[in-house]
């Protein structure tokens, strides 16, 4: 076992490292800068670059931090180490780790969808694959993403004609930047942020990465004077709802973006007017596909219906396993839960 | 069938009531009124029984998404819908044809749809499954839902009413009022639905009832004693008996003509004069009330044999007459339409046709006590009706309350949970009760509701950590927690282990103070229920 499942974490003995550990280490290796996967207190960090600015902004200036470009090998104890990207934001990548020989993947959060906004998925060959399964399930199918896109453009401009704000709810880091990519295609009409993604999106916008203009959602102007949201689009996360921060819109229309939306019963019981299915995860096709096109003969999988995955593997004769006893996500996701 | 697709997906797609009533209100002025007789038949939840077994369905979605039984079932549990498992699991392999929406709604319901109980079993299967690959998803979507049951869009009759009342100029209370028992959709339907004249109604047509909501005041609150009458709550079935140029017809609240069921009620309605509309409560009747149970086995039989004709004689127990010398009486107050049924009744003077007697009692504390009566006189307690009150339509607070008998209930153990479905999938909302005999426990009754949010979420996550071994959807748990589950009476029934049912069966509360071993036992239950047996 070149990685294995600690309480603490992925961990790999011969370089003596972590992968995305859950409590603090010596050294950890981020394979991107979601809070559930790049967490504070470890002696050293090692990412991608150009996840540094990410990483920076969530665990702070003062983090002992070395990247390394996509491809670059390193060393770390008797391992070879190199980042490769993983598709599912800016800067994540899956970790290559080859030891005697031996290659192992570990993907990290990925997917295989066109996204402008990060990297494009890049396929490793290896004999061990340590997979997430966050959406295991032959259910989940994903739409185009431009089709997403669309549906959300149409809400909004819907939204506009009865004078209705067009509160859209998604994760701060990743889905709000590539929502922000895609309308472009659709107008250049600024978009208002919350608060908490106003400087990713920056870091986002100063890596190059052609965004909609975007505007404070704040209650007035810098000249006080009250701001009119009925023909805006304005983008928060989930945590906002509910809040106090909603009475400044008056009427509005709400949605959730997010892969939990294929589901129609998810739509309904979040009380959301819409959901739309856009997802950082692989869906079932990208899994099964990704698994079979790294040649690994063993999978491990991680994260979601890791049981549901493995039992589909094993029917299909591959050598699976459930990769434990370190839950890092609970295995019955709900709806919205541990998607990051 | 685009129409419909479009409508149904603004319909899902919005919890305003508004823009359901504008939704509806465009389809119906736009579409053919074939195509509006079916959508209204099933907007308003009525379907299609016995197009497809659910097992059957199963095993062609096996077949048709190249997925196993137990993947199948695995997604069936996260999506809680089966169209809507059966949808995604095999748009991988859908092939859709753009044309296939082009079909007029009532086109495919009668020449798709219907035809498929013709099927032999083989056919039927490769239609099906034709279907799922090769509709678009929106329209195998739906066609799935037809086939399983109900549409479930939450639209009520109420908003259906409102929505075609809009799209016609008609007042909401004529358009309730024919949209009463209508039976097969049709063009003829849908074109007297929307008649702009109104003088002619059908003579079968029943009125919309008007149904008593809960008392949750105390009576003392309601004010005057002498303002209210008050009868018993029987516990049958509610109908309406209309006698209309020379026929009678019985309607039972869930809007079937059940006529030809209960033919001493029908003969005993011919002594009514023309132009005449009774709403009461059938009744198994014989010395004294009968049980519900055997009732059931009344309406159940489309042909009633002599042998169940002589055990089970029903009779209708009139509450009020809401049709009087051909005029709609309803907005006459409520003591003066009593009387024209008291004076109805003793005129037809049949042993099958009853008024409903007025409990005397002068003061609230006399009721409370006539109240106590209920059980032994096998009602559900009863009813108070302002003495002014008008004939209402539907559920219509403030003037007619029923003041039920406080609930039975047992201490039982969950033994099975199963995840619910539509608002509800993904989280173990439907549970199993047992209780104790000997040492096993044996399963006595289903409820769902009756938890709060949290206690449900609590619930859940035990539900998941302490699973012993699960069935397909369904999971056992090991005995140990105890809820109170309230329930109206107990019936003997085969298809349980217990050999009880228990009716109307709800949680009452979750007795974390009680542990397993102190839940009720089975042989009480008997002995409280079937003494002499
Ligand atoms: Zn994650
Ligand atoms: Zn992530």
């Amino acid at each position: 076992m070149i990685v294995e499942a600690t309480h603490e974490g992925l961990y790999c003995r011969a370089g003596d490292f972590y992968i995305d550990p859950k409590s603090p280490v010596r050294q950890a290796v981020l394979t991107h800068a979601h809070s559930d996967h790049a967490r504070v207190g470890s002696r050293r960090y090692i990412t991608s670059d150009s996840s540094r600015e990410l990483t920076i902004k969530r665990l702070g200036k003062g983090i002992e931090l070395s990247t390394f470009p996509f491809g670059a090998t390193f060393k770390l104890g008797k391992a070879t180490v190199s980042l490769h990207p993983a598709g599912h934001i800016l800067g994540s990548s899956q970790v290559r780790i080859e030891v005697a020989g031996e290659v192992w993947v570990v993907s990290g959060d990925y997917k295989r969808d066109d996204d402008p906004t990060c990297e494009r998925f890049e396929v490793v060959k290896c004999d061990t694959f340590v997979t997430e399964a966050t959406f295991a399930l032959p259910i989940y199918n994903w739409p185009e993403a431009s089709t997403s896109i669309n549906e959300i453009f149409d809400w909004w401009m819907k939204n506009r004609s009865n004078a209705k704000a067009s509160i859209l709810f998604c994760y701060s880091l990743g889905k709000a930047q590539r929502v922000l990519g895609g309308l472009l295609t659709h107008t250049n009409q600024p978009v208002r942020l919350h608060g908490a993604i106003a400087p990713l999106t920056k870091i986002y916008r100063e890596a190059g990465i052609p965004l909609l203009e975007t505007l404070p959602a704040t209650i007035c102007t810098n000249g006080g004077d009250r701001i009119d949201f009925s023909q805006d689009l304005v983008i928060a996360p989930p945590a906002a709802d509910g809040t106090s921060w909603m009475k400044r819109f008056g009427k509005c229309s709400t949605a959730l973006c997010s892969g939990w939306m294929q589901i129609r019963g998810n739509r309904r019981r979040r009380g959301y007017d819409r959901g739309f299915v856009l997802s950082d995860h692989a869906d079932w096709k990208g899994l099964i596909k990704t698994i079979k096109e790294t040649k690994a003969n063993r999978i491990l999988a991680l994260h979601g219906r890791t049981d549901v995955l493995v039992k589909y593997l094993r029917e299909d004769g591959y050598e699976a396993e459930e990769m434990k006893p370190c839950r890092l996500h609970t295995k019955d996701s709900k709806a919205g839960g541990g998607e990051k | 069938m685009r129409a419909f697709l479009t409508l149904y997906g603004s319909l899902d797609s919005t919890t305003s009531t508004n823009e359901k009533v504008e939704a509806m209100q465009s389809y119906f002025s736009n579409v053919p009124p074939e195509d509006a007789a079916w959508a209204l038949y099933f907007l308003s939840g009525k379907r299609i029984k016995r197009l497809a077994k659910r097992s059957d369905l199963k095993h062609w979605l096996v077949e048709a998404s190249g997925y196993s039984q137990w993947m199948i079932d695995e997604c069936y549990e996260s999506v809680g819908d089966f169209a809507e498992t059966a949808v995604l699991l095999t748009s991988h392999c859908t092939v859709p044809d753009p044309k296939a929406v082009e079909i007029k709604l009532s086109n495919w319901v009668e020449q798709k749809l219907l035809p498929l109980n013709d099927l032999a079993p083989d056919q039927k299967s490769e239609t099906i499954k034709g279907w799922w690959n090769g509709l678009p998803l929106n329209m195998s979507f739906i066609a799935t839902k037809l086939l399983t049951g109900g549409l479930r869009v939450g639209v009520s009759r109420l908003l259906l009413a409102r929505a075609l009342s809009n799209s016609t100029g008609l007042s909401k209370s004529i358009i309730l009022h024919r949209m009463m028992g209508h039976v097969s959709p049709s063009k003829d339907m849908f074109t007297a639905l929307v008649d702009p004249d109104t003088s002619f109604s059908q003579v079968s047509q029943p009125y919309p009832f008007f149904l008593a909501s809960p008392i949750e005041k105390n009576v003392g609150d309601l004010g005057l004693r002498n303002k209210w009458i008050a009868e018993w709550k029987w516990d049958g079935i509610r109908a309406q008996a209309i006698r209309r140029k020379g026929k009678t017809f019985i309607w039972s609240r869930g809007e079937e003509l059940v006529t030809e069921r209960f033919p001493e009620v029908d003969r005993a309605c011919s002594h009514l004069p023309d132009g005449t509309v009774l709403d009461g409560e059938l009744i198994g009747w014989k010395k004294n009330v009968l049980s519900f149970s055997s009732l059931q086995r009344r309406l159940n039989r489309k042909n009633v044999s002599k042998k169940l004709l002589e055990e089970v004689p029903v009779r209708l127990v009139c509450y009020d007459c809401i049709e009087y010398n051909s005029h709609d009486i309803r907005n006459r107050p409520l003591s003066e339409r009593k009387q024209i049924l008291s004076r109805i009744i003793q005129r037809a003077n049949q042993t099958n046709l009853t008024a409903s007697p007025i409990i005397e009692a002068t003061s609230w504390e006399e009721l409370k006590l006539r109240r106590t009566e209920s059980r032994a006189r096998r009602v559900e307690g009863l009813m108070l009706k302002e003495i002014n009150s008008v004939y209402e339509t539907g559920r219509k607070r403030g003037h007619w309350w029923k003041w039920k008998v406080d609930p039975y209930t047992i201490d039982a153990v969950i033994v099975y949970a199963k995840a619910g479905s539509g608002r509800r999938a993904n989280l173990f909302t439907d549970y199993t009760f047992a209780v104790w005999s000997d040492d096993n426990l044996v399963p006595i009754a289903k409820a769902y509701t009756g938890l709060n949010a949290k206690e449900i979420h609590n619930l859940d996550r035990w539900i998941r950590e302490n699973t012993i071994e699960r069935f397909g959807p369904v999971r056992s748990v090991p005995p140990k927690h105890v809820f109170e589950i309230g329930f109206e009476g107990i019936t003997e029934s085969k298809r349980h282990k217990s050999g009880f049912a228990l009716r109307f069966p709800r949680i009452l509360r979750w007795r974390k103070d009680k542990g397993p071993i102190e839940a009720d036992r089975l042989e009480e239950l008997r002995r409280l229920f079937f003494p002499i047996s």
